[in-house]
């Protein structure tokens, strides 16, 4: 075991907490260890409850020793997007609107977590209600990119990717509404899962576009996020739009699934403005699978130019009414200034919102507005079936679809100012939401100067064993995932 | 119900007003020209033949998602009001409302 | 040139279901402010909303009910607005697929006097559809105070087409829905509590003309009585307008019915854009024959079905049926009784519980569940008439005691000696000489003369000291005259 505590996997941190070699709490203090040493730079978290988390120690401690330990979770610290709610912890989306906000409820995802006897513990750092690709948009200070610290760890769950990358955390959840787990995993070394739509529920996870989000799992390995999964996803409900489906033993498919798969490798995510060292590894890993035995076919998507249009259309529209609530009245930040009901909502949103929220709302509002629903929202929506179409016509001849998850590595900070062109970060992420399934974003090189490239593994629906499975069988013969930050 | 003719269609003191966010001057024209080149990208859409094609509101459309009609205990009004800005007598303050 | 008027009503109706909308927590009135309320109550930041199925139910019986089309699929919409009362910034509603299309209400115009059955009219409905409750503000001279209790109860908006006429059609339709309603136990429409509230859409035309005049929406019409009030006294404020050479307004006015004026609502500082699209938290209702066939059966008979076949089974006059059925409880507790007591009593019942029995509950405010009184009672007061064993007067007598007490009729004419007097052969002995001291009277009835007979009746009373049954003694006396 060469790794310190704070970089060692579930499997190695659950056999040595169960054979009592260390404590839950020994653990956790590993990683607060950690967090204090590296955090001034890498600023993943909005704020942390060391108190908290040693107290959930000391219990999962507590319950071993009586021999009700809950299974691997038990004991294992997991940070979670500060967009999550956790009953008496802060909630803020990383907004000064809800800077003082503390949840008096827990997520479904929370529960579930507590169930399993993980720690949750810190609140991550992330662009304003995860609207971004780079956590620069947050109202509370950028996270830096582990792995390069001028540069963004992508976004926005950018605390939940570089905290499991600097060792601050074991595992974290995020959310991805339309790359925000996938682009961060990649931009730091780092295996992120967005879940088919349905299969994590989402209540208690502050809403950005209700019909896009997904809350998924961040881990340093396949079997790490796996074993994350399988703890969230199933039926809840208290989420009408939770899919009533068997929660498969994920962990389990990456040793009883080996393929060989057919790979489709979409035409339309290779062209102009994917980056050349991106491209290759991207290559190389397609030529490894096919080492493997796994077919690779050429496939079309033909539709993927509109997803960017239809992207921003159903995110802001859906956006623009989902944030309507955080008006200063029941909780939230109230301006001073305001003199009567009206100003109370418009000063208040003023203050509390930064420009990119703001941005959207204002789109959002635009789109649904009067006399455009027909035109933008309802197109929007056609054009989201023929996404869908585009991908489902594909997978009768594929069982899995593989691209870069980003045109480019990590990115400066600063370096994209104009909205459009962060925008244009999501290019190979959002068809997948808009389409609903599934996609996990994997190590699968480093660029010459020492920045994390990902691949995207796009499953069918509910397909999650066999993308683990696939994604297991790279991780097993690469060893880019083990490649530790310099901090 | 009249289509948009181009981006700059977008009324920007309109639609803040209704999505009720007090804009300053700069931020108004900053968004206005900001929101034209999504705008634009957007009006790509309308390349698209889109005749007898259904809307997605949902990847996996289900029907009938519902509970049982039973009360589950609430929050009590202590944890109800925990987050508000401004209470009195159990209620939240606001500025006097006249309609 | 001669103007009529055209109203349309909007009406919202709280459903009656233990849990609100779109989730669990408890629907009530009148509790301490903000205890009925929940993370998704609040839209704190990330809840959720799930359906209701019993609200779903309830709106489709009343659909049901009222003949409408019940939608196959119905989806849920987002409206939004920014008030306070209103906590997640939008209203989850039903803007262009509503669960329910068309339909009418059935209504009965008054009629001259209160004795006779008015003119009935169907008054077509547009649409009914199924949304969430808005909480309360509490204004005080300085600030508002906002109370989230209501906020999510369950609430179906009834909107009927442009066809009524005069306020007292508006109020006749109003009241007829809520019959039905609270019939169906959809709602107890206790517009005090503001589960049923009304607003109008009051516009005036020359007679003759098919094009709709500008509307005014009345609002705050928050008694029945204050409807038909506030909606004459708007025809009479747009007759007056017009009258003067000015011209009708489209506006919001707000009706005060204590001081019986209304004036126009400050206009919003913009149009509504509710922004209306489809709330992707939920998923669309499907609605398939085999559950519409279950609440089909758990449909009541509506008022007016009920009180034709009231008229036809029963043979009963609209005094009596005008009473019975706008009460389901009143009504069931008639046939009841009448399944006691024999259709061809149903009259004799009929008085009874409209006459006695009501009066009785006045007198104490109690309702017709807290009775003591039941259909047996009544059943057999009415069946110890008939046999003669009780006059009315003595069974007068006994109702009022049994109301007090519960007792049965035939214990109560035991206990104070009401029973009236049947000894045959003493009744005839009185017969013979009240005959025996008249002979010319006995004459003139042998001769024909049918009234001569009540000469004997007094004398035959008096010797039974008025306990004799009436129509034993006519009998008997008929008997010994014919046979004498």
């Amino acid at each position: 075991m060469s790794d310190a505590l704070h970089y060692q996997s579930i499997a190695e941190l659950s056999a040595a907490l169960q054979a009592r070699r260390i404590s839950a709490v020994d653990l956790m203090q590993a990683v607060i260890a950690r967090t204090r040493a590296v955090e001034d730079r890498v600023h993943a978290f909005n704020s942390y409850d060391f108190e908290d988390a040693l107290a959930q120690a000391r219990a999962s401690d507590e319950r071993r020793a009586r021999g009700e330990a809950r299974g691997p979770l038990d004991g294992i610290p997991i940070g979670l997007k500060d967009v999550i709610a956790v009953t008496g912890q802060p909630l803020t989306a990383s907004s000064r609107m809800l800077q003082t906000f503390v949840s008096p409820y827990d997520a479904t995802v929370t529960q579930r977590l507590r169930e399993a006897g993980a720690i949750c513990w810190g609140r991550l750092n992330m662009d304003e209600f995860a609207m971004g690709s780079s956590t620069e948009n947050s109202a509370f200070g950028p996270t830096a990119n582990p792995y390069a610290l001028d540069c963004v760890p992508g976004g926005s769950s950018g605390g939940s990717a570089a905290a499991v990358a600097a060792g601050e955390t074991i595992v974290s959840l995020g959310s991805d509404t339309g790359g925000s787990i996938r682009q961060p995993a990649s931009f730091c070394n780092v295996v992120g899962l967005k879940p088919t739509y349905g299969l994590v529920s989402r209540y208690g996870l502050i809403a950005f576009a209700s019909s896009l989000d997904q809350i998924g799992p961040f881990g340093r390995s396949v079997e790490d996020t796996a074993i994350v999964l399988g703890a969230i996803a199933g039926h809840d409900p208290r989420d009408s739009t939770s899919w009533r489906a068997d929660v498969p033993d994920y962990r389990a498919a990456l040793q009883s699934r080996r393929g060989p798969w057919r790979i489709g490798i979409p035409r339309e995510y290779f062209g102009e403005g994917l980056d050349p060292e991106v491209a290759a590894s991207v290559q190389a890993a397609v030529r490894f699978y096919e080492s493997q035995g796994c077919t690779v076919k050429d496939v079309s998507l033909p539709h993927t130019e509109y997803g960017i249009g239809v992207y921003y259309i159903i995110a802001t529209a859906e956006c623009s009414s989902n944030l309507a609530r955080f008006d200063g009245i029941r909780y939230g930040h109230r301006s001073k200034d305001a003199k009567d009901a009206v100003e109370i909502y418009a000063e208040s949103r003023a203050e509390g919102f930064g420009p990119e929220v703001k941005r959207r709302i204002i789109l959002g509002t635009y789109v649904l507005s009067s006399g455009y629903y027909d035109a933008y929202y309802l197109r929007a929506q056609k054009v989201r079936t023929l996404i869908r179409q585009d991908f489902l016509n594909a997978y009768r001849d594929v069982d899995v679809i593989l691209t870069p998850t980003a045109p480019t590595p990590a990115f400066r900070r600063g370096a994209k100012a104009d909205p459009l062109a962060m925008y244009l970060c999501d290019i190979y992420t959002i068809g997948v939401n808009l389409a609903g399934l599934p996609a996990v974003s994997v190590p699968c090189g480093f660029s010459a100067d020492g920045r994390p490239i990902g691949m995207q593994l796009i499953g069918q629906p509910f397909g999650e064993a066999e993308l683990l499975a696939m994604a297991h069988t790279y991780e097993r013969a690469h060893a880019w995932g083990q490649r530790r930050p310099t901090l | 119900m009249s289509s948009p003719s181009s981006p700059t269609d977008l009324n920007i003191d309109h639609v803040a007003a209704l999505a009720r966010l007090a804009l300053t001057p700069e931020e108004k024209a900053h968004f206005a020209s900001q929101l034209g080149d999504v705008l634009a990208a957007i009006e790509k859409l309308k390349q698209v033949d889109v005749t007898g094609v259904e809307p997605t509101a949902h990847a996996f459309p289900l029907f009938n998602v519902w509970e049982a009609d039973a009360a589950r205990p609430g929050l009590p009004v202590q944890e109800a009001l925990r987050n508000a800005p401004a209470q009195r007598d159990h209620m939240i303050v606001v500025p006097k409302v006249v309609e | 040139m001669n103007y009529e008027a055209v109203i349309g009503l909007e009406v919202h109706i709280q459903i009656k279901t233990k849990s609100k909308m779109f989730t669990r927590v408890a629907t009530g009135y009148g509790q301490e402010p903000n205890t009925l309320t929940d993370p998704v109550v609040l839209a704190l930041p990330g809840v959720l909303p799930v359906m209701n199925k019993a609200a779903l139910d309830a709106i489709i019986r009343a659909g049901l009910m009222l003949g409408c089309e019940i939608a196959p699929v119905c989806k849920w919409d987002r409206k939004n607005y920014f008030y306070p009362d209103s906590p997640k910034n939008y209203q989850i509603s039903q803007y262009d697929q509503p669960i329910c299309l068309g339909g009418s209400v059935e209504i009965e115009l008054p009629a001259p006097a209160r004795n006779i059955q008015g003119e009935h009219k169907r008054i077509p409905l547009t649409r009914i559809h199924l949304e969430e409750d808005v909480g309360k503000l509490n204004h005080t001279a300085s600030d508002s105070l906002v109370d989230y209790n209501r906020a999510g109860t369950p609430l179906m908006e009834v909107v009927s087409e442009p066809a009524m006429q005069s306020a007292d059609e508006a109020f006749a339709y109003l009241t007829a829905l809520r019959t039905a309603m609270v019939y169906a136990g959809i709602s107890d429409c206790d517009m005090e509590k503001g589960q049923l509230r009304c607003d109008a859409n009051i516009s005036v035309r020359p007679v003759g003309e098919t094009k709709l005049g500008t509307k005014v929406e009345l609002k705050n019409l928050n008694s029945i009585s204050f409807v038909r009030d506030g909606i004459a006294h708007e025809i009479k404020r747009q007759l007056a307008v017009i009258a003067a050479g000015g011209t009708i307004r489209q506006e919001t006015r707000d009706y005060d019915g204590q001081t019986g004026t209304s004036q126009s609502l400050r206009s919003k500082e913009m149009a509504h854009d509710y922004r209306y699209f489809p709330d992707p938290d939920l998923m669309p209702v499907k609605v398939d024959a085999a559950w519409k066939a279950r609440l089909q059966a758990e449909c009541p008979e509506l008022p007016f079905d009920k009180q034709r076949r009231f008229y036809e089974r029963y043979q009963i006059p609209y005094t009596i049926t005008s009473v019975l059925v706008p009460d389901r409880a009143l009504s069931d507790f008639f046939e009841e009784t009448v399944a006691l007591a024999g259709v061809d009593k149903a009259q004799a019942v009929g008085n009874w519980i409209v006459n006695d029995l009501l009066r009785e509950l006045g007198t104490v405010k109690i309702g017709l569940e807290a009775s003591r009184v039941r259909p047996a009672h009544i059943a057999e007061l009415v069946r110890l008439i008939e046999a003669g064993t009780l006059l009315m007067n003595a069974a007068k007598e006994a109702f009022v005691d049994m109301f007090a007490t519960g007792e049965m009729p035939a214990a109560v004419v035991e206990r104070k000696g009401l029973k009236a007097e049947t000894n045959v052969a003493e009744l005839e002995q009185w017969c013979r000489d009240a005959i025996a001291g008249n002979a010319k009277s006995a004459a003139d009835f042998r001769a024909g003369k049918e009234s001569a007979l009540n000469a004997f009746k007094g004398p035959v009373m008096k010797a039974a000291k008025g306990k004799a049954n009436p129509r034993l003694v006519d009998e008997t006396l008929r008997r010994l005259l014919a046979g004498g």
